[in-house]
């Protein structure tokens, strides 16, 4: 039994003993500790070293608000999750957990030398220190500072866990499952709506879990807990999610929930995702998410056994462990008094309940109660320092005269101090919803004001006093989101409580201190992030006063709890300073994640070959079985290159370029997009959107058709062929197949209205295999039936219909080759036989099958551009070489109007032409830059860059394509392309390189 | 010349809550009220006219996927024989008739965990009330556009374009892990 | 995520739309006429307004429609949606 363990009472279930390593040591703990629970159990309260000062930190809170009690948990060496809260780690068989930040171990640290040298880290040390010289930034200061101060590691492994994403919609979703949230649930779900009630802890009932004694329609509320899980569990509309913490709100009631599944589990089983992502669309909100208590702000608060005043309470009564032996208590709220009153009837000496208050504010009920039961009480008191190494051993206090004059009282042993500052709502997702917050200056916080969304708050968030209010208030906000979602009205159930009232109010801020004396230790607001009231105090001499400027430059706030405890007393401080009031100092936004959310649960499934769609051409599973390499083009797979024991990239491509030239290649092209257009107006509306005349093209004929933007850029290009009369087959780029038909749906819908004409995206229709070389039709011929192939029935740039092996085929003549080409479309789930069998026909005439790599050597040595990567969005068709497509004759055209523009007919726009390198043995980086004289000192004088670059085995040298200024001018003219080493010289060229006349297509 | 080939639809494997459908002819139908009309009569199924709902007769189905946009699913048998009986029932009222079935593959999520294992990737409601049987929409599975068709109280009839078919089977499967044996 | 009340087919998830710009810029009905200011300002010039603003979207992954929403820039709540080539309603453009 450990010493601090109580013999019977609280949540955890002791017939469940719970073996667990911390820091090498082993321990044990009951089935329903949390990790933080079971240590104390054990009497360890140092946990971990600070952020900036490497200060002995112990466990403040009980809870996800906790600041100082981070810990890394290891399953095995991929599986290490660092800066998990103590207080929210279920403890299980098995469990092993390590604190942080500390070197070379937690007990001897060496780097709490930093306290020594903390005049040196004061607010803003980052910008002031470190301002010069900036190259030391990186090398030397970042990675030293953030060896010393920093949270946990990484693991440096794949996470081998799987993690799930759904969506869900309900009528009503509540945020915390206390009393409130509970009570709204039921009210929800008693008016028949769909209902989904998350909470961030294993087991619902929120405060109620710490609670003695309070009763709820005359049960315990430990039963009432139970009745009211059990009725919600029971009905098919209610979704109940324990472990599930909402951490981001986002607009139209669209709220982030991350449910931890194994987690707690010794052995999960490897079914279960780790967490579970949920994106919940309600139509109502309840945000019924309690209040937080708040520290004080006093020198040497941060000591491991100074403790928020709940948090003994609930490490008593509901994990039945003694946080101590001897406690002080320092109250700025009655909440310290109920946890002195509870701690003492569970044997906890209480030496002194120290009132930070004067005598007329402490006396709620629960003080008289205290008082009643004997518990020393003095007020108007405040906290001058603590002592201690590890662990706090006194505290020294001090009395406030009627004056304002402070005067040292008694210096008190003890093994825990208890604080409580009064209790802060947590407003988090209300404000991150842009719901309104009020300063309610009684209770000393900020509280919900109007909502800007379909939300509402209930209970501990609205500071609700009494349990009953907390109840009544959940109840009522139940019904009216049920009523407002679903137009179902139900009474609100009207629940009796017995609970003493507890008065939560405090007052932010720092407790005060003598005047002009030096604090003996510093006094911590924010403990995760080491800021202190010296930080904020120097910050506002340093002339900062909007408290978003003081946030940034101290970082109290900034840290992974977000300020949950440190927020209101950073703007209470600095309101005193500046005598101003906390409104008027403002605040500071509440961003998502409520607390950390693991990278795994937001990527979810999209890891590996499902991060994105993986779209497989017909050919794949041959390509696959003849080795071929891959590469991606966009979400597509497409063969790069077959290369043939082990040939290089080099070889292979070398191989298929020659092959199509002298004999016949075939290619995968089905990834191009494909559209057709049908209609009356099929033409008229092809005329208005591509440069090019469609009224004089034939059916079954087709034709290079280009597509501008209204201001007169290219934006994509492809074969276009007429199918009849009313039908055209559009072909587009394969990248550019969506947005090309999205524009047309844009053009049809909203600006052309007056035409008669639809679009149908055929792209995965149709298995597109591109057959090119001189032998060509050899190994058609064998194949097709109904298609007349001779060059006079069958021309360049002609389209027939015919079957291929006995299936309907669309057969174009074609070529990006510059050889004699036929493209063979045929219906998809045809494509993988139809390939092969072409494949197989073809071998008498020694086919080869060639990938992207060669496909672009092939059109290079032609010219022909590619758009996205021979243009750049800021090209006209003139600029690419392309002009001769524009149909001359047209009125409108979408682009044209742009193309008029003065300085799209500029003469040194850059232009597309070709280069020869001198060397023909250097083929050019892509992208290279293209300068008129060598040698230049930078700044160079550039005129171009370099689009295209390949080796061209048939004219066995390099060519390249560039964008130059003024280019076509400068043909026969030198250039150099300068390079690291060396500037190479270039000579200008037409950009085609290959077959200039055309012979070879036509034949 | 080799032998006619067979048609071979990117493979669904089977597996109880997902179950492949029958290769089938689709076409894209779009057109105003006039052809509406004509198609629904020598079709024999009338088009529905309410915003994502589908209509069947026999082996015969119409989609609703827009305003003026349909999806007709039938029998692959009938595939040679369809166009041109619907082309001719059309004539010249306005209207365009585009075969697509090969464009996308068919497949069945069933079971009592077929809403949830849907829930996973698609962003709309799937309870039976805002989502009825015999409504049909375009939407998503994840990053994949699927067309979604509620046929029965845990039936879909979920279609996706060849290319996405695979992935959206994997992130299904993945999600069904968790199904109980 | 918003909620967008598609006109044809109701409230559905951003996810199945694409934005669209800024609504009713209209296209020069002849645009050879137009000055290069006009032809500036339909191409390039759009408002970047804090309120109410009129934008188009298209249901891309739905029913594939282009339409018109008013949207409150400050607060992305939608005021109303209607069909391409309708005026915008009459919404309170008065923001608190």
């Amino acid at each position: 039994m450990s010493r601090f363990r109580t013999t019977r009472g609280g949540r955890i279930d002791r017939s469940r003993p719970v073996r667990f390593r911390f820091d090498g040591r082993d321990y044990e703990g009951f089935a329903g500790d949390t990790l933080a629970a079971a240590l104390l159990a054990s009497g360890v309260h140092l946990l971990g070293r600070s952020f900036k000062y490497h200060r002995p930190r112990g466990i403040l809170a009980a809870g996800a608000e906790e600041p100082n009690a981070l810990v890394t948990v290891v399953r095995d060496a991929a599986r290490r999750t660092p800066n998990l809260r103590a207080t929210q780690i279920e403890v299980y068989e098995g469990l092993v957990a390590e604190s942080q930040n500390r070197w070379p171990s937690l007990a001897l640290d060496v780097g709490a030398v930093n306290g020594l040298f903390a005049a040196f880290l004061p607010a803003g040390f980052y910008n002031k220190t470190f301002m010069w010289p900036r190259s030391a930034w990186h090398a030397l200061y970042e990675p030293r500072i953030r060896a010393a101060a920093g949270l946990g590691v990484a693991p440096g492994l794949p996470d081998p866990d799987r993690y799930a994403q759904r969506y869900a919609h309900c009528d009503v979703l509540v945020v915390g499952a206390g009393p409130a949230g509970l009570a709204a649930a039921a009210g929800a779900a008693s008016a028949g709506a769909r209902v989904i009630l998350c909470d961030e802890q294993h087991e619902f009932g929120g405060s109620l879990l710490a609670e003695r004694g309070a009763t709820i329609d005359a049960m315990a509320a430990a039963d009432w807990i139970v009745a009211q899980h059990a009725a919600l569990a029971s009905n098919p509309r209610v979704t109940l999610l324990p472990r599930t913490t909402a951490f981001g709100y986002f607009p139209h009631n669209n709220v982030g929930l991350c449910e931890r599944i194994t987690d707690h589990l010794a052995r999960p089983p490897a079914a279960l995702p780790r967490e579970r992502l949920w994106q919940v669309r309600a139509r109502e909100v309840i945000f019924a998410t309690g209040a937080i208590e708040r520290p004080l702000v006093f020198p040497g608060n941060d000591r491991p056994g100074v403790m928020l005043a709940s948090a003994a309470r609930s490490y008593l009564n509901r994990y039945g462990v003694q946080v101590g032996s001897r406690a002080v208590v320092l109250a700025g709220s009655d909440a310290a008094y109920a946890a002195a009153l509870d701690l003492a009837a569970g044997g906890v000496a209480i030496a002194l309940i120290a009132d930070v208050r004067e005598p007329g504010r402490a006396q709620g009920p629960a003080a008289t109660a205290a008082r009643d039961a004997g518990l020393a009480v003095e007020t108007s008191m405040t906290a001058l320092g603590t002592s201690g190494r590890r662990r706090v051993s006194g505290v020294h206090l001090g009395r406030v005269g009627n004056d304002g004059s402070i005067r040292p009282a008694a210096s008190l042993r003890c093994d825990v101090l208890l604080m409580s500052g009064g209790y802060t709502p947590s407003v988090h997702l209300h404000s991150q919803s842009r719901g309104k917050l009020e300063f309610d200056a009684a209770f000393g916080a900020f509280v919900p004001g109007t909502a800007a969304e379909r939300t509402r708050c209930a209970g501990g968030v609205r500071a609700t006093h009494t349990l009953g209010a907390a109840l009544e208030d959940g109840a009522a906000a139940g019904v009216a989101a049920a009523l407002a979602a679903t137009g179902h009205a139900a009474a609100a159930h009207r629940y009796a409580a017995r609970l003493p009232e507890a008065r939560l109010e405090g007052t932010p801020g720092a407790l005060p201190q003598p005047a002009g004396a030096v604090p003996p230790a510093k006094a911590f607001v924010d403990f995760q992030n080491d800021v202190t009231t010296r930080d904020l105090a120097l910050a506002r001499r340093e002339g900062f006063e909007s408290i978003e400027h003081i946030k940034r430059y101290t970082t109290t706030g900034m840290a992974t709890d977000q300020g949950k405890t440190s927020g209101l007393n950073a703007l209470g401080f600095v309101a005193a300073e500046s005598e101003r009031r906390i409104p008027e100092v403002g605040l500071t936004t509440y961003r998502m994640p409520y607390t950390p959310v693991t990278f795994g649960s937001f990527a979810g499934v999209a890891r590996g070959e499902l991060f994105d769609p993986l779209r497989k051409t017909p050919s794949h599973d041959w390509v696959v079985a003849q080795g071929g390499v891959f590469e991606d083009v966009g979400q597509w797979k497409r063969t790069r290159y077959f290369p043939l024991g082990g040939e290089s990239l080099r070889a292979a491509v070398d191989r298929e370029c020659l092959a199509v030239r002298q004999h016949v290649g075939m290619f995968d092209a089905s990834t191009l997009g494909k559209i057709e257009v049908v209609g009356r107006d099929a033409a008229t509306f092809l005329n208005r959107l591509y440069v090019n005349n469609w009224s004089t093209l034939a059916p079954g004929r087709a034709r290079y058709g280009i597509l501008l933007r209204d201001d007169g850029f290219v934006y994509d290009d492809g074969v276009v062929a007429r199918l009849a009369e009313d039908r055209f087959h559009v072909t587009t780029t394969t990248g550019g197949a969506a947005r090309v038909f999205g524009m047309m749906e844009d053009y049809i819908q909203t600006e052309w209205t007056d035409l008669s004409v639809w679009i149908t995206s055929t792209t995965e229709q149709w298995a597109v295999i591109a057959l090119q070389g001189p032998r060509a039709r050899d190994v058609l011929a064998g194949l097709v039936s109904g298609v007349d192939l001779s060059p006079a029935a069958l021309p360049h740039m002609a389209v027939a219909h015919g079957r291929i092996c006995g299936v309907p085929m669309m057969l174009f003549r074609v070529s990006f080759s510059g050889e004699l080409g036929f493209e063979i479309n045929v219906p998809a789930d045809y494509g993988a036989e139809t390939w092969a069998a072409i494949h197989a026909a073809g071998q008498a005439h020694r086919i080869t099958p060639y990938g992207t790599e060669a496909m672009h050597v092939l059109r290079a040595e032609k010219g022909y551009i590619i758009v996205g990567q021979d243009t750049d969005g800021t090209m006209t068709p003139d600029d690419a070489g392309v002009a001769w497509a524009i149909g001359k004759a047209k009125s409108d055209f979408v682009g044209k109007r742009g193309l008029a523009r003065a300085a799209l007919r500029r003469p040194d726009r850059k232009q597309l032409v070709g280069l020869a390198t001198v060397d023909p043995g250097v083929v050019l980086e892509e992208g290279a830059q293209v300068v008129a004289t060598p040698g230049q000192a930078v700044p160079l004088q550039m005129i171009g860059h370099v689009t295209s670059s390949y080796h061209s085995p048939v004219l066995g040298r390099s060519i390249a394509l560039a964008a130059i200024v003024g280019g076509r001018a400068r043909t026969g003219q030198t250039l150099y392309v300068p390079m690291p080493g060396a500037d190479i010289p270039v000579q200008v060229t037409p950009p085609v390189f290959y077959d200039r006349d055309g012979a070879r297509l036509n034949a | 010349m080799p032998e006619t080939l067979q048609r071979r639809p990117p493979p669904v494997e089977g597996r109880g809550w997902l179950e492949p459908l029958p290769a089938a002819t689709r076409f894209s139908f779009r057109g105003g009220s006039g052809a509406i009309e004509a198609l629904s009569r020598a079709y024999g199924v009338p088009l529905p006219t309410a915003a994502c709902r589908a209509a069947s007769a026999g082996p015969r189905a119409a989609l609703r996927l827009g305003p003026d946009e349909y999806l007709l699913i039938a029998p692959a048998a009938e595939g040679a024989s369809l166009a041109p009986m619907l082309a001719t029932a059309l004539g010249s009222l306005p209207h365009s008739l585009v075969e697509v079935s090969h464009r996308q593959v068919a497949f069945a999520v069933q079971g009592p965990y077929a809403e949830w294992l849907l829930q996973s990737g698609c962003p709309l409601d799937l309870d039976l009330g805002p989502f009825p049987i015999g409504m049909c929409t375009r939407s998503l599975f994840h990053k994949a556009e699927i067309t979604l068709w509620r046929t029965g109280p845990t039936t879909f009839r979920v279609e996706a374009w060849r290319s996405f078919a695979g992935y959206v089977v994997e992130l299904l499967a993945d999600s069904a892990l968790e199904l109980p044996a | 995520m918003l909620i967008i009340d598609c006109p044809y087919c109701g409230p559905r998830p951003e996810l199945e739309f694409a934005h669209g710009g800024q609504a009713h810029v209209v296209r020069p009905a002849d645009p050879a006429a137009a000055s290069d200011d006009d032809w500036l300002q339909y191409l390039y010039l759009r408002d970047n307004t804090r309120g109410v603003f009129a934008e188009r979207w298209r249901h891309a992954r739905g029913c594939g429609r282009f339409f018109n929403a008013l949207r409150d820039t400050t607060t992305d709540q939608f005021l109303a949606t209607y069909r391409a080539g309708e005026q915008p309603p009459a919404v309170p453009r008065d923001r608190p």
